[in-house]
This record gives structure tokens, C-alpha cells and sequence, in this order.
């Protein structure tokens, strides 16, 4: 059977939906006629395929890692260099998506939130390429931690407002961009930097990064003609594990990997790991698992990489995990750690910590395979904004 | 009949505004929630909305944001909401309608929650982040315990959606009266928002009582604001009052004295 989610109201299976304050249900309608006009309309296609060609950079290179293939004897591995995208992540094909959808719906003021700092950057940046007024929520934390793409996006001429609510990272990020949104509805448009929040927003991000896994699997066939035995992705709100994993859910011998940020340890109670530790409810506009107290109070997620600092999953994963098309694993700071060197010192590709965990898999992983097949990491971005962090552990 | 305390509140107004306020439950401490909502009530107010304190209440400004905050702290949870309710329902019959986000309810256990607030005393909802699309998750219970579901309508609900709220909801329906997040703010901007939409609501609402919120400081803003419908409530002005006097000798005096200033203005 054919692979087709969400439906009309926004579900994928039972995860999914539209659990907003009424202010933002206009928004969300306007937001969803919109979108459904541009998927019909050759202009819109065409002009996003042509930044993402002339601005972004793409197509990024599908290349093979020849040291940690041999380092592992096993299997082929190659990476999907989103590293390699303008800006250093996989985050700008979304931005560009969204700002010229929000130009086409007129709005002028566009709204973000960030957590390692490679979304806001990536909106920062298409505002600047479009002239529009641009306001970056980050938790105070993500500031500090991710100093470099706070001046990145200062530069770009974004206003960033440090958050100093809750947990002072991503979470609280996002509850603050959403009650910008809510107060300033009729002239914002909410840019979300992952496949989170309610409907529309977890398809459309999707959509926009799909183009991630389309290339791959063209770049692979000329290469080998044949399809990945394995691909693997990183999975914070899960937008580039989307885009990588989406044009490959309907073949049965892709096995889909997905690689949630551990922290400290799944028992260590300082976790990012939604699917090993998280419960079904409601954040952020949508139903999916999430990391919860005993009393339903949203929990403190812990991890060492900002991006995947972030007590909840897309919906769709939600449903991808349930049944059982991607399988989900966790990966602690420390092993993403070692994932950064090695990866640094075998292919001269410096990850981000985000990207990190699903690198830090290949341990796990590839003792298993076996060397005709193929494993595709997605390289979602590169770790210059994390030189400070990292470079206490070397 | 829980519901039909709301709906005698109402019927028995006549031309009065109905005045509900709202409190975090749990603030300033779980141990003061039930003799503040008594004192409330003497002091005028119709109904009381009970908020159920959540990590993170995305449609709140940060007067609600800090006192659910504290309350969490406190340790308020839902069974203690229901035994702060059982508590009030031993002396008095003010009708409580319950005011909070889903995900609590989902992990406490739907049905659940639902048979153990009916059992309770509480008479109604109002779940900002459950618009009337989402409402298959809780209806039914609403249906079977014959409490009340209360959506809100904000300045941009359509005058369609403004029927469909009025049909799906029961009780009353909550006027949301500026496109924002919950609190006090200037009395002008609010009179002004309002004026702009509350023909619509009145052509479009007509099943239900309705209460105008957000915003709301003194007197004055309630009578501009509620005037033409059927009452207004209170809740970030209310807090913050609490905030400034608690935990002086005189805390909840100065609540009551709030309270009948907001109710009957300045001179009584
Ligand atoms: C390089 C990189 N990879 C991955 C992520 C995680 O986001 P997602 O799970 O949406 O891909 C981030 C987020 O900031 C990132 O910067």
C-alpha cells in the first residue's frame, strides 16, 4: 500500500492535528489554502527549485566516505552533505520554502524560533536576500552556547530575543515565538523550523525538505544503481530525517534509522530521547510523543547538541515509529562526541553535534552489515557553531 | 445537574454583568486555593474559573505564566484541583468551570479525568488549546457527565466559525477580547478591539451567554467592554493583586477589596 499522510485535518494516524488557541486557527486555514495553491502553481515550483540551485547550493554531493568504510569494513557508507548547503545545515531549504510563501500570502514580518541557532540563521538570511523584518526567538541557554549564530544572524540584520522562560532552550523558544504569533496574527507569518507544530506546518516542512532524499536517491542509482540498504538521520523536531527518509518510505528494503539525542543516558533522566523515555501528548500545537513529568507537566529535555535539546518529535515520526517503518535509536553526548572526531579526523568533515549522533551510530550499526550493502547518513550540517562546546572534549 | 449552575447563574442576572474570575489553582499556595475562591464569591464574583497549571502555557503572558509556575512548584496537580473543588463544594454552590491545557488531561487519563471532576463538583471546561476541530477528544465525556464545554471566539473568528462555536458550545462562550495572550493591559486598547467585532459576535452568537476576557483591570474596563453582553472576566489583574499583597497579614482583604472595586466601582 501506498505511503500517503497526513489527511485533510492534519493526522498522521493518530498523531498529528491542530491544538491551537482560536487566534490561530485563521492563520492556520490562510496558511493551508496558501500552501495548497503553490503545490499547484509551476511558478512557485520553479522559482524555489531556483534558489535552492543558485542560492542554496544544491544539489549537495552524495559522497563516499572511504576511510570509515574501510575503518568499519563493512558496508559502503556515503553521506548527504547538508553540511555543504549556504548557511552550514540542512535548515535553508525549509527558509526558503516558507519566505517565499509568506511573500506570496503578502506578509511582512516574519517570526522564527532556534535552538543551535542554524534555523534562525537559515530564516535570518532569506529575510535578508528579501528585505523583510525578521525576529529570532532563542532560549538565553542556546545563546550562550551557540554565541557564533547569535552575531551570524545579528549581522543578517535579525533581532534576536533571548528567552529567559522555563528552560531557556528550545522548548521555550518556541512558546515564545508562538505567542508573538498569536499577538501579532494578521501581519506574521511563523516560520517553524521543523517538522513540529500544528497542521499544516509538520507536512509542509517535510515537503520543502524532501528534496534531500529525492537527490539521494538519484545520486545513488548513477552510482550504484541500487537503492540504500540503510539510511540514517538525526532526529531533534526530525526535519532532516523527514526530508532524507520521506522519498524512501514506500521501499521496503530501505531500512530508516533515526538517532534521538541520549544526553547523559535514556535512564539518566538528563535525556533528549522522546521515543525511549516519551509518552503521546499534546505541545506545540500538535499530538506526538513527548517527554513528560508524572503529572503531565512537560519535562526538562537534556542534550549536549542545542538542535536536538527538545522534549518532543514530529508527528509524523510518531506514526513512522508506531508502525514500525523507522526504527529509533538513542545516542548519548558522549558517543556523539567521539562521532565528531571521528568523522573529523577519517573524512575531514567537522559534523555539527546534531549531526554527530547519527554519525556515532555507525558504531552500533555497521558490525551488522555486511559489504555489498549501503548505508546513507544524512551529514544535516556542519560544526563550526559548535567549535566552543566541542572544543572542550578535545 | 452540574452545567445548570452555569445556566442559573445566567438566567437569575437579568441585566447585570456576570462577573467570573480566575485564579491559578495552587497560587500563592495549594493550601489557600479554596478559602480564595469563597472569598471571591462574597465579594461578588458569579463564577469562578480554576486554572490547572501547565509548564507551558502558550497563551498566557507572563502573569499566568508565573503563577502556574509557582503552583507547579507547590506541587498542584489535578487530584489536588479536585480536592480543592470538593473543599469549596462543602459551603458553596458557585459554579467552577475548570480552565487549562489538554496535555495534563491526556497523561492523567481522559475518562478518568472526566467521572473524577463530574464526582467533584466542577461544571465545566474551557481548553485553550483544544479548538472546536480537536473536540472528539473530550465531547462525549462533556455530553455524558452534562458539563459544559466553553470555546472561546477571538477579534479574527469568522462569522461562520462564530456559529459553529455557538453551536458546539454550552454554558457560555468566552470572548476573547484582543489577539493575544492572556493579560492586564490598556483599557483603551481593549475597549477599542472590542468595539470592532462585537456586533458580529452579537449577530453571530445567540445560543449562548457570552463573557468578554483578556485584559480586563478595573471597573470601568468591564463596564465599557461587557457593555451589550452578558458579563466580562477577570484573571491576570486578579493574580497580580495577589502577587503584590500576598503573604501580608492583610492579603486577602485587599483581594476582596479588588474584587467589589472591579465588580461595583470605586465609590461603594
Ligand atoms: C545541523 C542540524 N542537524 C539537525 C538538527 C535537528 O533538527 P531536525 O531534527 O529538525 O533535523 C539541527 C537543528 O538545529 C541542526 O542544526
Amino acid at each position: 500500500m501506498q505511503y500517503s499522510s497526513p489527511t485533510k485535518n492534519g493526522y498522521f494516524g493518530k498523531f498529528g492535528g491542530k491544538f491551537v488557541p482560536e487566534i490561530l486557527i485563521p492563520a492556520l486555514e490562510e496558511l493551508e489554502l496558501a500552501y495548497e495553491a503553490i503545490l499547484k502553481d509551476s511558478s512557485f515550483q520553479e522559482e524555489f527549485l531556483d534558489l535552492l540551485r543558485e542560492y542554496v547550493g544544491r544539489p549537495t554531493p552524495l559522497t563516499l566516505a572511504e576511510r570509515l568504510t574501510d575503518h568499519y569494513g563493512k558496508a559502503k557508507i556515503y553521506l548527504k552533505r547538508e553540511d555543504l548547503c549556504h548557511t552550514g545545515a540542512h535548515k535553508i531549504n525549509n527558509t526558503v520554502g516558507q519566505v517565499l510563501l509568506a511573500r506570496r500570502m503578502g506578509k511582512k514580518r516574519i517570526i522564527a524560533e532556534t535552538g543551535a541557532g542554524q534555523h534562525g540563521v537559515a530564516t535570518a538570511t532569506v529575510c535578508a536576500k528579501f528585505g523583510m523584518e525578521c525576529v529570532v526567538y532563542m532560549g538565553a541557554e542556546d545563546t550562550e552556547r551557540q554565541k557564533l549564530n547569535v552575531d551570524r544572524m545579528r549581522l543578517l540584520g535579525a533581532e534576536v530575543r533571548p528567552v529567559t522562560s522555563g528552560s531557556q532552550t528550545l522548548k521555550d523558544a518556541t512558546n515564545e515565538a508562538i505567542r508573538d504569533w498569536v499577538t501579532n496574527v494578521d501581519d506574521t507569518f511563523y516560520i517553524i523550523g521543523s517538522v513540529v507544530g500544528p497542521h499544516p506546518y509538520p507536512m509542509m516542512v517535510r515537503d520543502f525538505h524532501r528534496i534531500i532524499g529525492d537527490e539521494t536517491r538519484k545520486q545513488l542509482m548513477e552510482k550504484e544503481g541500487k537503492l540504500p540498504d540503510y539510511v540514517i538521520a538525526c532526529v531533534g523536531g526530525g526535519s532532516n530525517a523527514m526530508g532524507i527518509f520521506y522519498p524512501f518510505i514506500d521501499d521496503d528494503t530501505v531500512r530508516l534509522i533515526g538517532v534521538e539525542a541520549a544526553g547523559y543516558g535514556v535512564e539518566s533522566g538528563q535525556t533528549a530521547a522522546t521515543f525511549a523515555k516519551g509518552k503521546p501528548g499534546v505541545l506545540h500545537g500538535s499530538l506526538s510523543y513527548l517527554l513528560q513529568t508524572t503529572q503531565g507537566q512537560i519535562a526538562l529535555a537534556h542534550s549536549v547538541s542545542a538542535g536536538l535539546d527538545y522534549p518532543g518529535v514530529g508527528p509524523e515520526h510518531a506514526h513512522l515509529h508506531d508502525i514500525k517503518r523507522v526504527q529509533y535509536v538513542p545516542v548519548t553526548d558522549e558517543e556523539a562526541l567521539r562521532g565528531v572526531k571521528l568523522t573529523s579526523s577519517m573524512e575531514g568533515i567537522i559534523p555539527a553535534l546534531e549531526t554527530a549522533h547519527a554519525m556515532a551510530f555507525l558504531d552500533t550499526l555497521m558490525p551488522t552489515t555486511s559489504s555489498g550493502e549501503i548505508v546513507v547518513i544524512n551529514c544535516s550540517g556542519r560544526g563550526d557553531k559548535d567549535m566552543a562546546t566541542i572544543s572542550k572534549f578535545i | 445537574m452540574p452545567s445548570e449552575r452555569i445556566h442559573t447563574v445566567f438566567k437569575n442576572s437579568k441585566d447585570k454583568s456576570v462577573m467570573a474570575m480566575f485564579i491559578t489553582a495552587g497560587y500563592p499556595e495549594p493550601v489557600v486555593t479554596a478559602d480564595l475562591v469563597l472569598a471571591l464569591e462574597e465579594s461578588g464574583a458569579d463564577i469562578i474559573e480554576l486554572g490547572m497549571p501547565f509548564s507551558d502555557p502558550l497563551a498566557d503572558g507572563p502573569t499566568i505564566q508565573y503563577s502556574s509556575e509557582v503552583a507547579i512548584e507547590k506541587g498542584t496537580d489535578l487530584d489536588m484541583i479536585f480536592s480543592m473543588v470538593r473543599e469549596i463544594r462543602q459551603s458553596s454552590q458557585i459554579p467552577i468551570v475548570l480552565m487549562g491545557y489538554i496535555n495534563p488531561i491526556l497523561h492523567y487519563g481522559v475518562d478518568e479525568f472526566f467521572s473524577k471532576a463530574a464526582e467533584s463538583g466542577v461544571d465545566g471546561f474551557i481548553l485553550p488549546d483544544v479548538p472546536v476541530e480537536e473536540t472528539g477528544l473530550v465531547e462525549e465525556h462533556c455530553t455524558k457527565y452534562d458539563m459544559s464545554l466553553i470555546h472561546l471566539v477571538a477579534p479574527n473568528t469568522t462569522d461562520s466559525r462564530m456559529k459553529l462555536i455557538d453551536s458546539k458550545s454550552n454554558g457560555f462562550v468566552y470572548c476573547v477580547s484582543v489577539t493575544g495572550v492572556t493579560g492586564a493591559r490598556d483599557g483603551d486598547q481593549v475597549a477599542q478591539s472590542v468595539d470592532k467585532f462585537i456586533g458580529r459576535v452579537k449577530a453571530n452568537i445567540t445560543k449562548n451567554p457570552v463573557l468578554v476576557g483578556f485584559g480586563i483591570r478595573t471597573h470601568t474596563d468591564a463596564m465599557r467592554v461587557s457593555s451589550g453582553l452578558s458579563g466580562f472576566v477577570v484573571g491576570s489583574a486578579l493574580i497580580d493583586t495577589i502577587r503584590k499583597n500576598y503573604p501580608n497579614s492583610d492579603w486577602l482583604d485587599q483581594v476582596k477589596l479588588f474584587v467589589k472595586t472591579i465588580k461595583y466601582g470605586s465609590q461603594n
